[in-house]
Order: C-alpha cells, then structure tokens, then sequence
C-alpha cells in the first residue's frame, strides 16, 4: 500500500460498464503529489468516464480510487470530492452563462458552500484581491463585468480554467483545454496550464499533440478502458502498440 | 472600484422594484381610500366586489412570485404550486369553520356542519387547534412547506429534472385533488369549506374587512416580494441561478445542489401557502377545484406572460392575465380557453422573456438609437 500512501490520486483495477459496454476494465494509474500528466487515447478509450469516476459522477463497478492516500473516493459525491480539493474543467466550456464573469469567480472561489453561509453569510476581506488576481492570470480583467454569455469560445474555456483556479484545489483534472482554439490561444493555455501546474497538480486530457509536446510532461495512454504504454511523449510515441491504436493496423 | 454601503433594505431595491413597491403601496393606500371614504355613489366609489377582486388578483400575484423563485431563478417548472395555495387556503378555511360555532345549520358547538351530516361524532386530529389563529397561521406556512420539504427531498436527492419533475409536480397536485374529494378525508368534500362568518371576530362579508384583507394581501405581496429579491441577489441566489444554467458544474464546485433546490422550494411553497390563505376569506369558498391540475399551469403562463426570473414580471403578468380572464369571462365566456392558449402562443413567439423582457429590450433599442443620433445629428431629423 505504499504506492497508495504516497500518492496524490491511485486508480487500481478500476472496471465499470455500461448495459454491457466495458468503457473502463482494469484502469490502473498513479499521480504524485505536484505532477502534471497528459492523458491521451483514442476516441472511447475511457478518458472521460475516468475524469467521472474521480469526480464521483459515476460510481466504479469494482476497484479502489483514492485521493491523498487516505479518502475513498467512490464513496463520495460530487460535492464532497469538491470540497475535497479535486476541480473539474469539463469538455465543452461550462460557465454560468447568465453571470457576469466577475461572479462565475466568485462562485468558484474557495469559501464555505452551505445555503447558510451563502444566503447569510458575509465574503472575506480578501474576496476582492483572489477574484482580481484570477481574473489577471486568464487574461480576462478587461470582461469582468461582461456576461459569460457573450465570451468567445476560448475566453469562457479560459474563465473556466480560472473558475478551477478560484476552487483553489489540490488536484485539477482537465478535460480537453484547447478543443476549438486558435494556434495562439493553444500556446497561451499550455503556458497557462504549465503555471498552474507549479503549485497544483493537473491531469490533462487532450488529443492536440502538439498542446502535449508544449506541456512536456509525462503521458498516459489509454486504449479500450486501461492504460496501454506511459512514460514521455517521444518514448510513448514511438511504441509501435500505440502507433498501432492510433494509425490503425 | 468604491463599494458604498447602504442599509440592506435599499440595496435590494432597483428602479423596476421600486416602481412595483410603489404601485403596491399606492394600491394598498387608494382602494381603502375609494372604498371607504368616498360617498357609494359617487363616480369614484369602489364597490365591495372589486375590491374583493383586485384582493384575489394580490393573491395571485404573490403566487405567480413564488412560482417565478422556483421556475425563473431556478429552473424547476413546477406545475403543482397550485397545490401549496390551495393547501395555506385550506388552513385558512378550517379557521374560519371552526369560527362559525353554533351559528351553522345544525348549530353544533364543535362540529363544522358537514360533519354533522357525515355523522361525524368527534372532531378528526386533523381539525384539532384550527380554532386558534396563531396555530392555523403557522399551519398555513407548515404544511405546505412541510409537503414541499417532502416531495423537494425525495425528489431532488433521487435527481428528477426537467420534465420528469414537472410530471410528478403536476401528479402530487392531482393526487391531493382526488384526496380532498373524497368526504372521509374530513375536509368537507367535493363541497371544500365555504359559509364563512368571521375572522378575528370581523364579519368576513362587511366591506371593512375586504378592505383590510386587500391591505393584508398587497402589504403580503410587497414584504414577499422584498424576500424573494432578498433571497436572489445575495450570494445563495447566484448559485440558485447558477444551478439553473449549469446545474453539474455548480456540483463539481462543491455546491450541494439539492439542499439549494430543496430550499427554494420549501421557501416558494410557503409563499404560495400565504397567497392561498389570503385568498380564501376574500372569495368565500375553498374546494378541492383549488388542488385542479389547470390551475397549476395558468400560474406558469401568468409568470411567462410578465417575464420569468424578474419578480415584477410574474406579478406584472398575474395581474394582466387574470385582469383577461375577468373580462373575457364577462364578454365572450366562450372563448376565455382561446384567447388564453392564443396568449401563450404569441408570448412563446414573440415575448419570450414575456412582457418586462420585452420592455426592456425596447429600453436597449431607443437607448441605442439615441446614441447613433447623438453620433450623427443630422440623420436625425
């Protein structure tokens, strides 16, 4: 169990299926404390299902999930998981399109999240300063007051990595940053993404190679629901077993 | 930039809240005024019927607000909460049964008189206390929001959205209608409560109390409408509108969404439980007909027609349909179903964001038109 015990986040024969259809079978994976890893795999290799099973939106069939060694993640909800210190950017850009951006921060921002507290409760002295040096990281200070409605497209996926950064969390798990962005707005993210990773610990999942290569960080490739080859992405790259799922034989 | 503090009760009102209140207000000074004060056959004098009538439209509108808390701010169409109305006005009627005393037809003490014709020997648990106006006060608040506290949990914890709620809303409300029909319920019946004498010792039928009602209503109003923007613009309202736009996201943020729903909720049926008692000693009568499925679903075209998620807006269009529906009534009753299902029609088309949306849109246009005029004079003229 020492792997386990001085880990941030361990997978170990994770299987859950679906009427049948096994997405994940067996998927075991280990994060260290600060590491940055890229998840990549073809299309239904189980990235997503794993991103719902360490956020606790779908619950594994069999095998242990656990976050700092200690907490069973499968036994947790959404929002303990949350509360945990585990922060979720989905695929397709989801922000609060009907608040301004300014408020999708402080929604995000670590503070108690009881009805009580919110309906009663008084924002900390310092709420103002976070939402302005969040709103400064993602290039979004000019918009604050803007809906989120009306971001581009790589702006809400910007304001919803800062959401992340708001949550303050020990782990953030990051589900295609750079689908539907221009060349320049990759680059910028991977250089957002790199800042973020030096005091948190992020898992990527993406199938932009050249977004891979920037981040370079150590690659997990999935394939039919388990982990077909890990290690760099110039090593990975050149396993003919992963040329072969991505090429086709 | 410079936060100014201002007392709370200020914070909370904006120009269209405002103006609201203000119409609020001036309604609850004028119709007592008109209604009292000037000579019964002058031009100006109001009737007591209109005065009970603009009272049921106040009640109402205090409906149409705690439908548009849950629907407008939180995306629960609920098409029961004709269900807590009708519930706060059964409270409010069993007060007024057990007011009547000996002065029914069969002149029994305790006994409402449909008990005595069901012979009934004792008075049901159910009935016990309502001879108590703090204790039926506190049941017109407690039971709908006790039901809404029950339903809300089951259903919010289990996950049921979108129109699988709306569903099983609009079940609970016919579910409770076929109870209420049924005479061993100890509720009266198909016939529901009705022959009112008096509340609080006022004879319900004389004007002074209609007018005090109507006073009790719109003040009810105004101080439910403070609440609900209270509960909306602090931070426990953005993540109610949070949860509406992006319900799985507010969850990955470590909210827990169904105590946030599960709070609304309870909070919109108490509200409509209020409206429901306020309603009852103005119209006379409270029967099962209340808990009927169509009445569910008007409140919701009420709050379409003003424009959900703006307060004012559900008031605004509870009044103006309602306001419809008694002309209509009047001078075509025939056709009242049409005009009402042609009204959805045009707002679904052309008002989507109903009537406050609508004026607000307008304010935008000529704000923008003034601009470019200002930009270039000359094209002006």
């Amino acid at each position: 169990m020492d792997v386990a015990k001085n880990s941030l986040l361990y997978l170990d024969g994770v299987s859950v299926s679906f009427d049948g259809y096994k997405a994940l079978r067996g998927l075991s994976l280990t994060l260290a404390p600060g590491e940055m890893r890229a998840i990549i795999g073809p299309n239904g290799a189980g990235k997503t299902t794993m991103m719902d099973i360490i956020t606790g939106k779908t619950r594994p069939d069999e095998g242990d999930v656990l976050f700092g060694g200690s907490y069973d993640l499968t036994k947790m909800d959404e929002a303990e998981i949350a509360e945990l210190g585990i922060g979720r950017k989905f695929q397709k850009p989801t922000v609060f399109e009907s608040h301004t951006v300014d408020d999708n921060i402080l929604l995000a921002l670590k503070a108690p999240r009881s009805a009580l507290a919110t309906l009663f409760g008084k924002p900390s002295a310092d709420t103002r300063t976070r939402i302005d040096q969040i709103l400064e990281a993602t290039k979004l200070k000019d918009h604050r007051f803007r809906l989120a409605a009306d971001l581009s497209h790589g702006q809400k996926q910007w304001l919803e990595i800062g959401m992340l950064l708001a949550q303050d969390p020990k782990l953030l798990l990051v589900d295609e940053p750079v689908a539907g962005m221009t060349d320049a707005e990759t680059a910028q993210t991977a250089e957002l993404l790199r800042e973020i990773a030096i005091d948190h610990s992020v898992v990527v999942v993406e199938h932009d190679m050249t977004f891979v290569r920037d981040l370079g960080v150590k690659v997990t490739v999935l394939h039919e629901g388990s982990v077909l080859a890990e290690g760099p992405l110039d090593v990975v790259s050149a396993d003919p077993r992963v040329i072969e799922v991505y090429l086709g034989r | 930039m410079m936060e100014t503090r201002k007392p709370l009760l200020l914070s909370l009102i904006d120009t269209r809240g405002g103006i609201f209140l203000g119409a609020v207000a001036a309604a609850t000074i004028l119709v007592p005024a008109l209604a009292l004060m000037v000579p019964p056959n002058s031009a100006f004098a109001l009737p007591p019927y209109l005065v009970a009538l603009f009272g049921k439209y106040v009640c109402y509108a205090l409906l149409a607000i705690a439908l548009d808390l849950v629907w407008g701010y939180c995306g629960i169409l609920s098409l029961g909460h004709g269900a807590f109305f009708a519930l706060g006005g059964y409270a409010m009627g069993m007060y007024l049964m057990r007011q009547i005393g000996t002065r029914g037809v069969y002149a029994h003490p305790e006994l409402p008189d449909f008990m005595v014709f069901l012979n009934m020997k004792e008075l049901p648990i159910t009935w016990w206390g309502f001879q108590s106006f703090p204790y039926a006060m506190l049941m017109v608040l407690l039971i709908p929001g006790l039901l809404a506290f029950v339903f809300g949990f089951l259903a919010f914890r289990s996950r049921v959205t979108g129109v699988y709620l709306s569903i099983i809303t609009q079940a609970m409300t016919y579910a409770l209608l076929l109870a209420f029909f049924r005479n061993d319920m100890g509720f009266g019946g198909n016939n529901g409560l009705t022959d009112f004498k008096d509340l609080l010792g006022f004879n319900v039928q004389a004007k002074e109390t209609r007018v005090a009602l109507f006073m009790a209503s719109s003040i009810a109003l105004g101080v439910g409408y403070l609440i609900a923007r209270a509960v909306t613009q602090s931070k426990f309202g953005k993540v109610v509108i949070a949860i509406r736009d992006a319900e799985s996201r507010t969850r990955f943020l470590g909210y827990r969404v169904e105590t946030y729903k599960l709070a609304v909720f309870v909070l919109s049926a108490m509200m409509a439980g209020v409206a429901g008692a306020l309603y009852v000693p103005q119209v006379g009568i409270i029967n099962p007909g209340e808990f009927a499925p169509a009445n569910s679903i008007e409140a919701v075209i009420w709050v379409a027609v003003g424009g959900r998620g703006t307060l004012v807006g559900a008031a605004l269009g509870a009044i103006i349909v309602n306001w419809g529906k008694t002309f209509f009534t009047g001078a075509l009753p025939e056709y009242w179903l049409f005009a009402l299902g042609a009204l959805f029609v045009i707002v679904t088309l052309f008002l989507p964001k109903g009537v406050i949306g609508a004026l607000d849109q307008f304010k935008v246009r000529r704000q923008a038109a003034k601009n470019s005029g200002a930009a270039t004079p000359t094209a002006a003229e």
